[in-house]
């Protein structure tokens, strides 16, 4: 047993509302420059529709992932070493701009530059790529919200797929079905096609966290990776030359701050922590026959931190201790192994990802109270997911390689949940026999209500920081924690507020951001003596002074969460 | 006189060149040292013309190893004779040859036509390309005049190969090379250009032709630096590091 550990997220399906903020916010962090115009290290997709770039899990085409050769052993889809070699000189299979899109901006001088006419100027769109004028055609998201659903539904693979094996029982009723949203980052895989495809051994994957990066000086650019990838989350970057991807946020994860991504999530659908896994296991594990055993195979690899022989053998081997007890909160493996509602996306490109899904409810949910019935009544969820063939099925082959019993279980633990809770809430006698109607105890259902309900910043979250001496010359150089009394210096400085030396801006940053996101208190009460610093409020109660007294009377009391207690029924976890 | 300098000194003049840019390079610039491919902007014409100017050029690698390097002598001695020889490099290598420049035409048309492409390449390319181009140019006129220059034209293997050999033993037999006809003269003198280049252009992404991938393992572990977050100094270096955005308001 050789045990690693491993960053893990899991996304929860059911809270993503599409709003893209993930994608901004990584665009403005890390591709905001000349040559990434076009990439996305995370994006949003509307279920059903193409992706981005355009049917990239369509691996008949796109060649990505690994399958098993005649032997049954596990071979790079895109070919072997040889092949790769030869076919090095022009990519044979290698997505163009036009297969993601062409980025472009407008001409917004015109708007003030253009001499005083009869005709409004109008800001043309640019190619980012030529520089000349464009017709804008397609873009990452371009099939938002199912647009363009009826002339383009049936591009996307998983539809073309759902659309073969059931006939025509969906033909027409498709578009109307179901939608959600699928934010895509890097999987971080455990056995990903991407390293081995690449011919230079730049792609590597990082032994303390197993976050996959691409070492920027020993990519020669010879692309084969973005043919590896069968999730396409590795980007060429057509200024230097060189493979770019996702780095799950590497430097902010190192010092214990979540992703980009994930910090600033509106619906807080992203949970960060640790898995440990058997790195020996992984290669057979990943070559099992039948593809839908690979979900469960892919289990098996992940180790229980609560298991001594595990924990004794991750001290051997060099984990840390405090990685091992972030591993044991680690909400990702509460959700993935414990809980098992949380699947990896795709598992039978045999990468094993490391990001996994909650399953979304929603499309079925909707379905019902569009219909008139009681969408949160366990019976007619249970109801639901057993008659809803169309989502199932589609959900089953993004998740669990088309085995609709797998998601079937996950659904109706989702939907046991929402009823058994619907029930406690309404102030009715909670109903065991719903958390026993999917094997679980009234406890456990609480428990996993708990994370993935309400489940705070730090328990969403837990990340470990990095073990290095020069922790504190992380983000600035020559900048450290003990300034000016270490993390008390935040407080107040002698002759107020700005006196002293000035703070280093990653310090400030650092601390001021975990005070405010961990804190249930407006940001920056104490320290600023009940002045407002409208600049550094977060919404988060109201500054005294900030907003005019209220007139009329007083809102009623939100319920407190007293009143969401467990049933004492004993069973906890 | 001329004769010395061009085939006496100029050979360990590139050599020196040649080894110490790459060696520089390669310590200063691995951020710049990649293949630049353009494949993201234009695919169709690339997957002709790339792989024919590539295995051409591999072919004329060979061709040259062979012709130079190995002597006259040892192909007799095996029972190749001078006229057998001479028509198998007439055709191998004039396949070979006209492929490259099949290819490269192929590809400079394709860079010069794809909008994207056109903007893409530097004036370092556009040098590279003349370069390289008239190189390969001049080889095949060497080719080609040897054989429309009588019975068998002229015979390099007793001319620019032993000059070639003699290089190596740091005593160059320049009046060997100074007998061969100027045809081989320029086309000589254009290569040791080529090479001197070589290392201050795009084409050093040969000399690290992934070759070791057939023996590396797939997944590859990787410990984090140990310095994490620690800048490092910026060096002076082949380019800077980063790219420089487009300049949006050229119109």
């Amino acid at each position: 047993m050789r045990v690693m550990a491993q960053m893990g997220m899991v996304m929860n399906l059911d809270k993503c509302i599409g709003c893209h903020t993930c994608s901004v916010t990584c665009k403005q962090a890390w591709t905001n420059r000349a040559g990434t115009e076009y990439v996305w290290f995370n994006n949003v997709e509307t279920r059903p529709g193409q992706g981005y770039p355009r049917r990239y899990e369509d691996q008949e085409q796109w060649k990505g992932g690994w399958q098993l050769n005649k032997k049954g052993r596990l071979v790079l889809k895109g070919g072997g070493r040889l092949k790769k070699l030869f076919g090095i000189f022009a990519s044979p299979v290698q997505p163009e701009l036009k297969d993601y899109y062409e980025p472009w901006t407008y001409d917004y001088k015109t708007l003030i530059d253009a001499p005083l006419g009869d005709d409004f100027p109008v800001a043309r769109p640019k190619s980012l790529i030529t520089g000349e004028d464009t017709k804008i055609s397609w873009s990452a998201n371009w099939d938002d919200d199912l647009g363009g659903a009826p002339e383009m539904g049936h591009l996307d693979p998983i539809v073309e797929k759902v659309r073969r094996e059931s006939e025509d029982k969906i033909k027409f009723a498709f578009e109307q079905t179901f939608m959600f949203y699928l934010p895509r980052i890097c999987e971080h895989c455990l056995n990903p096609s991407c390293m081995a495809s690449c011919p230079s051994g730049a792609i590597y994957k990082r032994v303390e966290d197993g976050i996959v990066l691409v070492d920027q000086d020993k990519c020669r650019g010879w692309r084969q990776c973005i043919t590896g990838c069968p999730y396409k989350k590795i980007y060429f970057n057509h200024k230097t030359g060189k493979a770019e991807k996702c780095t799950f946020c590497y430097p902010r994860v190192e010092i214990g701050l979540p992703t980009v991504c994930s910090e600033t999530c509106v619906g807080r659908l992203r949970y960060l922590g640790l898995f440990l896994y058997d790195a020996d296991r992984v290669t057979d594990a990943a070559a099992v026959t039948d593809v839908t055993d690979l979900y469960e195979s892919q289990m098996d690899v992940l180790l229980d931190p609560n298991d001594p022989e595990v924990a004794a053998a991750a001290l051997d081997q060099g984990i840390p201790s405090d990685w091992l007890d972030a591993a044991r909160k680690s909400p990702v493996y509460a959700l993935a192994k414990v809980y098992k509602v949380a699947l990896p996306l795709h598992p039978e490109y045999r990468t094993m990802p490391m990001v996994w899904y909650v399953p979304p409810l929603s499309p079925i949910v909707d379905l019902l109270s569009e219909q008139g019935h009681d969408a949160e009544d366990n019976g007619n969820l249970f109801g639901a997911i057993d008659a809803l063939r169309i989502p199932v099925e589609y959900l089953a082959e993004l998740f669990t390689a088309g085995d609709t019993d797998k998601i079937t279980e996950v659904l109706r633990k989702l939907a046991a949940m929402r009823a058994y809770m619907r029930g406690i809430t309404m102030g009715q006698k909670p109903d065991p026999s719903i958390p026993a109607a999917v094997g679980m105890t009234p406890g456990n259902m609480y428990e996993m209500y708990r994370l993935m309900a309400i489940a705070k910043y730090d328990e969403r979250y837990v990340i470990p920081k990095a073990h290095v001496e020069q922790a504190h010359d992380l983000e600035e150089m020559g900048c450290s924690v003990d300034f000016e009394g270490g993390p008390g210096m935040y407080e107040d400085s002698p002759f107020g507020e700005a006196s002293g030396r000035p703070t280093p801006v990653a310090v400030e940053n650092f601390y001021a951001l975990k005070d405010r996101q961990t804190s249930d208190t407006p940001a920056g009460e104490q320290s600023l003596r009940g002045r407002v610093n409208l600049l550094n409020w977060d919404g988060n109660g109201s500054p005294v002074g900030s907003f005019s007294e209220k007139r009329d009377q007083p809102r009623a009391a939100p319920p407190s969460p007293a009143d969401l207690r467990p049933p004492t029924d004993g069973g906890a976890l | 006189m001329w004769d010395v300098l061009l085939w006496g000194i100029l050979p360990y003049v590139m050599v020196a060149i040649l080894i110490s840019g790459t060696i520089w390079r390669y310590r200063y610039d691995q951020f710049g040292w990649t293949t630049r491919s353009s494949q993201l902007y234009e695919s169709r014409l690339l997957r002709i013309g790339s792989p024919i100017f590539h295995f051409g050029f591999l072919a004329v690698i060979a061709g040259h190893f062979f012709g130079l390097v190995i002597p006259m002598s040892w192909t007799l001695f095996f029972g190749m004779s001078q006229d057998f020889y001479h028509l198998n490099a007439l055709l191998v290598g004039g396949v070979a040859g006209v492929c490259t420049l099949g290819g490269i035409v192929i590809l400079i048309y394709r860079r010069r036509k794809t909008g994207p492409v056109f903007m893409a390449t530097t004036t370092n390319d556009k040098m590279m390309y003349i370069v390289l181009t008239a190189a390969i140019v001049l080889g095949l006129w060497t080719t080609l005049a040897s054989v429309f220059s009588g019975e068998h034209g002229h015979n390099y293997r007793e001319t620019v190969s032993p000059w070639f050999r003699s290089l190596f033993i740091l005593q160059p037999d320049i009046a060997a090379m100074a007998a061969a006809p100027f045809s081989f003269h320029i086309h000589t003198l254009v290569g040791m250009i080529l090479f001197v280049v070589w290392p201050f252009t795009r084409l050093v992404h040969a000399f690290t032709a992934p070759l070791h991938y057939l023996f590396r393992p797939y997944i590859v572990y990787r410990s984090r630096d140990q310095e994490p977050g620690q800048i490092r100094p910026v060096r002076r270096g082949w380019a800077p590091i980063g790219t420089q955005d487009r300049t949006r308001d050229k119109r």
